[in-house]
């Protein structure tokens, strides 16, 4: 017999070349050309200029070093929010859901810049809080936390969505049945839970942190982009291109760059171990049963 | 340990799935829940083993009301309907969680997992992950980690739905003699009547929220309380007929009813199954045939119908034969052993009698059997 065919239908030769190589042109062409160009120019003087570039301006490292800290931050809120909203999303039902599922992709649909200035509104020295903010001497727009608040907002759905989806696929009788075994809420989300959904988990994480780094829109609006102190990496690379400083503008960008082919990467490992476990997932959920592998002759004990 | 719930009531928003059940399983009973789907049976058996709260009404086990009590705390073993095994751990793990998050020491659990893997023979897999395992494996691993904490009451949601026709026979003998051999009070719940006759102690037929009967396996076999029992039970052929003083008719055949009380004529239904009714070659094309068999004792007059034969179909040892009375427009379907019906030599187009062995008729009011 033959072997099962993948395609049902045959394209002739030439026409499957022809796609293949226009698909090939276009992603050459508008992703993978214009990244090597940016490391091309990060480099046309060499490493150490690279390296300069990068370490001997004080307002660059400082970008770098806001970047490092913001965007971990803003992961880590959006981890423990996106737990937390799709485990009350995929486990329950309750007046809003939908309401709330909805609400969730908000940050999504709303340019950045418009997230960036509704903080501004709530939070800037004229905004609905600025008097009580005043009043107590806290800071966040123009400051460290005003950053993390943008970031957080942009970044909001990465998470919660890659696991609703998982959750709901996985359903509640596993954690049923460890409690009906006797397990406490947290036994069940740190042995049942969490190791269910650890790599959607991370691929929501890899995926926000990616976000979070890459952000300019919103924290742009927050930031009052001032150098040295509330400039982030790529703040920092458009400030240094308009001041002509193409050089280190690239050198920065291409960091950034680099971050995105690390992602890339893991985004790919992860997505290999997820398909991985829904195929488990699915195996477990059919039944291929061969009688002859149930030796139960004879008496039970 | 013996189990009492009494006037549970469950409503999940508009939909009422429990509707004031009481339920008593005696100590060491095996106890099938029978019915469709959406009759409330797993329902019913989640609230007993605490995953689902009750609207209203209380749990007892052993006469301690432990309505309030949390699954955690109720020592009751679940096995789900796809075993829910966890996936990332091993067989061994699987079966050693209940005794994991009770701190039992690690020699003790080695001990214990290993004493149940050869309970459920399932010795030497306990490294296997649950995907590598057969069904009928994975349904003993998901006992045997029901059975490790010990409990009291052992409760199984359609603990066989997802197999295969020959292991499922197998394990259900099989949980039958474990069940012998360990005493433990256990409940089931199924939508298979075979699975519920072969392998319970007592039978309870759920519908709509409410128990509809409940007795033993005989009992409800042969004495279906209620026409939904009785249709829910297997194919059974339901006609529109009338009683009037004391008979109920049927095509004219009168079945007499020694209870009913003599009176104003109403219409009944009938229900006769397929294989309670005997076919003859009709005698001629005069019309219908005196039948006078010992198998239906002159209750029915031993009048038979006339009918005709539509299809005759072979189904392993009985052969189903699909007919159409004289001047009715509904089919009737009789069920016949395979070696009777040869002899008969029936085909499509022939001129039969039908005599009932026996039928039941169910009144607005009380039933009456023949």
């Amino acid at each position: 017999m033959h072997a099962p065919r993948r395609h049902t239908v045959d394209a002739p030769a030439a026409w499957s070349a022809a796609l293949v190589a226009a698909a090939a042109a276009i992603v050459g062409l508008f992703i993978v050309v214009p990244l090597a160009a940016v490391f091309a120019e990060a480099f046309a003087d060499g490493a150490s200029a690279w390296w300069a570039a990068l370490v001997h301006d004080p307002d660059t490292r400082h970008a770098i070093w806001l970047s490092l800290t913001v965007a971990p931050v803003a992961v880590a809120v959006n981890t423990i929010f996106g737990v937390a909203a799709a485990w009350l999303i995929a486990r329950f039902r309750f007046p809003g859901r939908s309401l709330l599922i909805s609400l969730v992709d908000v940050p999504f649909s709303v340019s950045p810049v418009v997230a960036g200035l509704a903080l501004v509104l709530i939070f800037g020295r004229l905004g609905l809080l600025g008097p009580t903010l005043a009043w107590l001497q806290w800071k966040i727009i123009f400051a460290w936390p005003g950053l993390v608040l943008a970031t957080t907002f942009v970044t909001l759905p990465l998470v919660v969505r890659e696991l609703i989806p998982v959750m709901e696929a996985i359903g509640p009788d596993e954690e049923m049945a460890a409690v009906s075994l006797g397990a406490g809420g947290w036994q069940v989300f740190t042995r049942i839970t969490l190791p269910n959904i650890r790599w959607a988990l991370l691929h929501g994480i890899v995926l926000a942190n990616a976000r979070a780094m890459g952000e300019f829109g919103a924290v742009y609006v927050v930031s009052g982009h001032i150098a040295g102190a509330t400039d982030t990496m790529p703040l920092r690379v458009e400030k240094l291109f308009q001041e002509y400083r193409t050089p280190a503008s690239m050198a920065v960008a291409s960091v950034l760059a680099g971050l995105a082919l690390v992602t890339l990467v893991a985004k790919f490992v992860i997505e290999r171990r997820m398909e991985a476990e829904s195929r488990d997932l699915a195996a477990a959920r059919t039944v291929e049963d061969s009688p002859s592998q149930d030796n139960l002759q004879g008496s039970a004990a | 340990m013996s189990i009492h719930a009494r006037g549970i009531s469950k409503a999940f928003g508009s939909f009422r799935a429990l509707d004031d059940v009481s339920l008593d399983v005696a100590d060491g009973a095996l106890v099938a829940l029978l019915g469709p789907s959406g009759s409330g049976k797993t329902t019913l058996l989640r609230i007993i083993a605490g995953l689902e709260s009750a609207d209203a009404g209380t749990i007892e086990e052993d006469g301690v009301d432990i309505t309030d009590r949390h699954a955690r705390q109720r020592e009751v073993g679940f096995v789900f309907q796809h075993y829910a095994l966890f996936r990332h751990m091993s067989v061994f793990e699987n079966v050693a969680f209940g005794l994991r998050v009770r701190k039992v020491p690690g020699p003790e659990v080695t001990a214990r997992v290993e004493e149940l893997l050869r309970l459920v023979r399932l010795d030497g897999l306990g490294g296997r992950r649950p995907a590598q395992l057969s069904g009928g494996q994975r349904q003993r691993v998901a006992l045997a980690r029901a059975l490790a904490i010990r409990p009291k009451i052992l409760l199984l949601d359609e603990p066989f739905g997802a197999l295969d026709a020959k292991v499922r026979v197998e394990l259900r003998q099989w949980l039958r003699r474990l069940h012998d051999e360990i005493g433990m009070t256990s409940v089931f719940v199924t939508h298979d009547q075979e699975e519920a006759f072969e392998l319970a102690d007592e039978v309870v037929v759920m519908n709509h929220g409410r128990i509809e009967q409940r007795g033993t396996p005989d009992a409800v076999f042969d004495h279906p309380a209620t026409p939904f029992v009785m249709d829910f039970l297997g194919n059974v052929n339901v006609f529109h007929g009338r009683v009037e003083n004391g008979r109920a008719f049927w095509h004219g055949i009168p079945i007499e009813l020694p209870d009913c009380p003599e009176g104003q004529a109403q219409e009944a239904r009938v229900y006769l199954r397929p294989h309670e009714l005997d076919i003859r070659r009709a005698a001629g094309p005069a019309g219908p045939a005196r039948v006078g068999s010992a198998a239906n004792g002159g209750t029915n007059g031993g009048t038979s119908l006339p009918a005709s034969v539509l299809r005759v179909v072979r189904s392993g040892a009985i052969t189903r034969v699909a007919c159409r009375p004289h001047g009715s427009e509904s089919e009737l379907h009789v069920d016949l052993p395979a070696e009777t019906a040869r002899s008969l030599a029936l085909e499509p187009g022939q001129e039969i009698s039908i005599t009932p062995r026996r039928a039941r008729v169910f009144l607005p009011g009380p039933e009456y059997e023949i």
